[in-house]
């Protein structure tokens, strides 16, 4: 079955305008804190990684018709199953059924905060030199992953510019795919809104991402 | 403490509460989660973290030189100097508004964004049409904040699509040589460090 995201929308028109909210209002319903919180407190078991957590989430069919955390509970539920920490009878049931599989930890209150704290850093020592350096024209990947990929689809087959070597990173396609950590290097590279919107773009209008030296070639 | 209340009517959940309570009472049942952490993780995001964290980073940016360019130069070592540091911070980016030059942050792909300084995201920066829209037309979206920048003034969008989270400077506002550190930060919204709003000026509300 070939990958399809549904996140992927940078650049995309159709969705109407923004709606600003006011400060301060951060969960709309009593569960969204909860669902929350779950998806922190079972991506502690260790079970998946965040790249497998943004997969499930980007591929949930309906995606665009959900709101933010029904798609993290939709991915949630994804992965619990996947993962064999629940069946799908359970969560119909909405009890356990079936006898537990073993997890890496278990997130204890006590430890919460430090585990917050300390976050999840990306960054571990490279492999082997940097190919690019700040200045230097790359060119992106033009074709589609079949996998989860940080490379949006607006910015595939563009020309930009190295602005920032931003050390070696966890590789999210490799980590996403359960291929291990496989670090690269990591870049700032900017386009010119021309190189991605034509006679449309706004003048004085830039673009950058974070992109991986996987993503790059030079021009 | 709610727990109890919020379990008590079980004919009033709509489908999505039902599924939340669920797969939270399977995963406890199953000893996978302590719920006790759970409302450890709920208090810590509904109150100790938010906007007024990075607020204070931009404050203290502004009336200390020296922190300014600590904070241009590694954010991620300036910000845990004020004691905010971790999950969705690890690698901290700031970048400054300058006249002639405006930053705004967006996450294309899903809703990656600073949580140690910023909390967690508003709606609007979750949804669809700034996702799509402010990587293609920055001015049609600021004008929706209610924001005009300058014909001349250079915008750069950035998506962060890697584990680098990015928190904008916003320019500090005119009149205000002689406030306190505290009510600089109360100039700072949540939005001028997102990039679709400015500082308020003095006296605006």
């Amino acid at each position: 079955m070939p990958y399809v995201s549904h996140a992927d929308i940078g650049g995309r028109s159709g969705f109407g305008p923004v709606v600003p909210e006011p400060e301060g209002a951060v969960f709309h319903a009593t569960w969204e804190p909860r669902a929350h919180a779950l998806t922190i407190a079972l991506g502690a078991t260790g079970s998946w990684n965040l790249d497998m957590a943004r997969s499930a989430r980007e591929t949930l069919p309906d995606y665009l018709n959900l709101s933010y955390y029904e798609i993290w509970l939709g991915g949630l539920e994804k992965l619990v199953i996947a993962k064999n920490l629940a069946t799908p009878d359970e969560l119909t049931a909405g009890c356990a059924l079936h006898a537990p599989a073993p997890v890496g930890r278990v997130l204890k209150a006590d430890q919460v905060a430090a585990v917050l704290a300390k976050g999840a850093p990306t960054e571990r020592a490279p492999a082997g030199p940097a190919r690019f350096r700040p200045g230097q024209r790359v060119r992106t990947r033009a074709t589609p992953a079949e996998h989860h990929t940080r490379l949006p689809g607006y910015l595939r087959g563009k020309t930009g510019v190295i602005e920032r070597v931003l050390g070696a990173h966890v590789f999210a396609d490799s980590h996403a795919q359960g291929l291990g950590e496989d670090p690269q290097w990591l870049y700032t590279v900017v386009f010119d809104a021309a190189e991605l919107w034509g006679s449309e773009a706004t003048p004085g209008h830039s673009v950058s991402f974070d992109a991986w030296q996987p993503y790059l070639e030079a021009t | 403490m709610g727990r109890d209340h919020d379990h008590a009517d079980h004919s009033e959940l709509s489908d999505v509460e039902r599924r939340v309570r669920a797969l939270e009472t399977v995963m406890t049942q199953k000893g996978y989660i302590d719920p006790a952490a759970l409302d450890v993780l709920i208090d810590t995001y509904q109150t100790k973290v938010g906007p007024r964290n990075g607020a204070r980073a931009v404050a203290r940016a502004w009336v200390d030189p020296a922190f300014r360019e600590r904070l241009m130069r590694d954010a991620t070592a300036a910000i845990a100097e004020l004691g905010y540091s971790g999950r969705q911070g690890e690698h901290m980016i700031a970048v400054a508004n300058v006249p002639g030059r405006h930053n705004i942050v967006v996450c294309t792909l899903c809703s990656c964004y600073p949580w140690p300084v910023l909390g967690l995201p508003p709606v609007w920066y979750k949804s669809a049409p700034y996702r799509s829209r402010v990587v293609r037309d920055p001015r049609g979206v600021l004008a929706e904040f209610g924001v005009t920048l300058p014909a001349s003034t250079q915008i750069r969008v950035w998506d962060s699509t890697a584990e680098v989270r990015y928190l904008v400077i916003p320019e500090r506002p005119a009149g205000t040589d002689g406030l306190s550190e505290e009510a600089l930060a109360a100039l700072v919204t949540r939005d001028s460090m997102i990039g679709t709003g400015l500082a308020r000026a003095v006296g605006e509300t």
